[in-house]
């Protein structure tokens, strides 16, 4: 039915599409709901990754155990998904497919160097979440492929710390700017790993490689934070619009990195070793 | 198309157009019009209604969707005909409304608020109805009509203290 091309679209927990379709910028001519897949709604650790199915719910995320120890910077964010209302129906694969550039899971997938399942047709195929965001609302799935599933890579360091922060005018509404990061230390409080993006700021998220690279060896200084944030962030291109302008959203993206940062640190610190 | 719902208790079937939303079958089909539309996409919260005891918002469901799941609206909760429930009860005592336009959505956000968390603290009250719009309270009665609310309801069924 996908592949026919007659502006068909799945519909998971209709919280992004609905709303587009109540303000006619979009208008498929057919739905298919997908809401009521069981083979699609999981979370199931695996090997070196934890896989969550496409229509798992934001809010089974939320307090589900497996995500909470597995990957507690994607339990994190949750909180900030939409509000309480939207979360008892928005699913997880609805939210990346959406692609919209302020979406915490989005985010998430991004920073930790996610992959995206999809099925198209009666094949499978895979994408990096880094690859798959290319614009504000667009993504590199083929246009008559579904998403399946997330995998969400694994880490099994001992001390693992998470941190997390966004501006947005009331808790949960499209946020302005903010950052994840998650940090991984040795036996002496060295940085390890270190996974750090932005969302909201740019046309979808960006995880800051070159940032992370100089973040590792170190003992996350504040001014050593400061001074590999301020580097990371001088050529990006952030968006600009009524809510916040670029230099805006440059500044607090700035100031929330390295909040995210420190937080992620002094969490990780207080995790026990072993 | 034809779809049951089972609205407060009770199973209706309906002949719905697919398109036509949770919200407007709630109001024009089956005639229970304490669930109001706002802006119509899931912003205000106005349509708030229970799907299987979490709140939803119904203008951005289908009511085809809802096929089967056990919705509750404003309707629902009072535990008889003249009755109030503790919830609605503790509104009408602090006066945690005006012109009552959010106030079913946000007794229903109420209500699924305390199934869960008996003693919610007044942040997680906050966040409980954040995601609906009052625009005439400023939400400080609103939010100690919860908090009232939910005292009470942590007393009820409780052994009678004797001096």
């Amino acid at each position: 039915m996908l592949a026919a091309g007659d502006d068909t679209r799945i519909i998971a927990g209709g919280q992004s599409l609905v709303p587009l379709m109540a303000m006619r910028l979009a208008r498929p001519k057919r739905l298919i709901d997908i809401a009521r897949i069981s083979d699609l709604d999981f979370v199931r650790p695996e090997r070196d990754t934890v896989s969550i199915g496409a229509t798992t719910r934001q809010c089974v995320l939320e307090r589900d155990a497996v995500v909470r120890a597995a990957v507690p910077l994607l339990a994190k964010v949750m909180p900030f998904v939409g509000h309480a209302a939207i979360r008892s129906r928005g699913t997880i694969g609805g939210s990346l497919a959406n692609a919209d550039p302020a979406a915490e899971i989005a985010l998430v997938a991004v920073t930790l160097g996610a992959t995206l399942r999809y099925r198209e047709g009666t094949a499978n195929g895979e994408i990096a979440a880094s690859d798959f965001f290319i614009g504000p609302m667009m993504t590199a799935l083929p246009a008559a492929g579904c998403i399946t599933a997330v995998r969400f890579p694994l880490w099994r360091d001992a001390r693992i710390g998470v941190g997390f922060h966004e501006v947005s005018p009331r808790r949960s509404d499209f946020a302005f700017a903010s950052a994840a990061a998650q940090v991984a230390l040795d036996e002496n409080g060295i940085c390890r790993r270190v996974a750090f993006g932005i969302g909201a700021v740019t046309a979808y998220p960006l995880r800051l490689d070159a940032a992370t690279k100089a973040l590792e060896g170190t003992r996350a200084e504040e001014a050593v934070v400061r001074e590999v944030v301020r580097t990371a962030l001088a050529d990006i291109a952030p968006l600009s619009d009524l809510h916040a302008s670029a230099d805006y959203r440059r500044r607090a993206a700035a100031c929330l990195a390295v909040r995210a940062i420190l937080d992620a640190y002094r969490d990780a610190e207080s995790a026990h070793a072993g | 198309m034809r779809v049951e719902l089972t609205v407060n208790g009770e199973t209706r079937a309906v002949e719905v157009e697919p398109r036509m939303s949770l919200l407007d079958c709630l109001r024009e089909r089956l005639l229970l019009t304490g669930a109001h539309a706002g802006c119509e996409h899931g912003v205000c919260g106005a349509c708030t209604v229970l799907v299987d005891g979490a709140p939803i918002r119904s203008c951005l469901m289908f009511a085809v969707q809802a096929d089967g799941y056990a919705i509750t609206t404003i309707e629902g909760v009072a535990p008889g005909p003249g009755e109030l429930s503790p919830i609605q009860d503790a509104f009408c005592e602090t006066h945690g409304m005006q012109c009552g336009y959010c106030t079913p959505a946000m007794i229903l956000a109420a209500h699924a608020l305390l199934a869960d968390n008996p003693a919610p603290t007044r942040e997680q009250i906050v966040d409980a109805i954040s995601a609906n719009i009052c625009r005439c309270t400023g939400y400080a009665q609103i939010v100690e009509a919860i908090a009232l609310a939910a005292e009470r309801m942590r007393g009820l069924n409780q052994p009678v203290r004797r001096p």
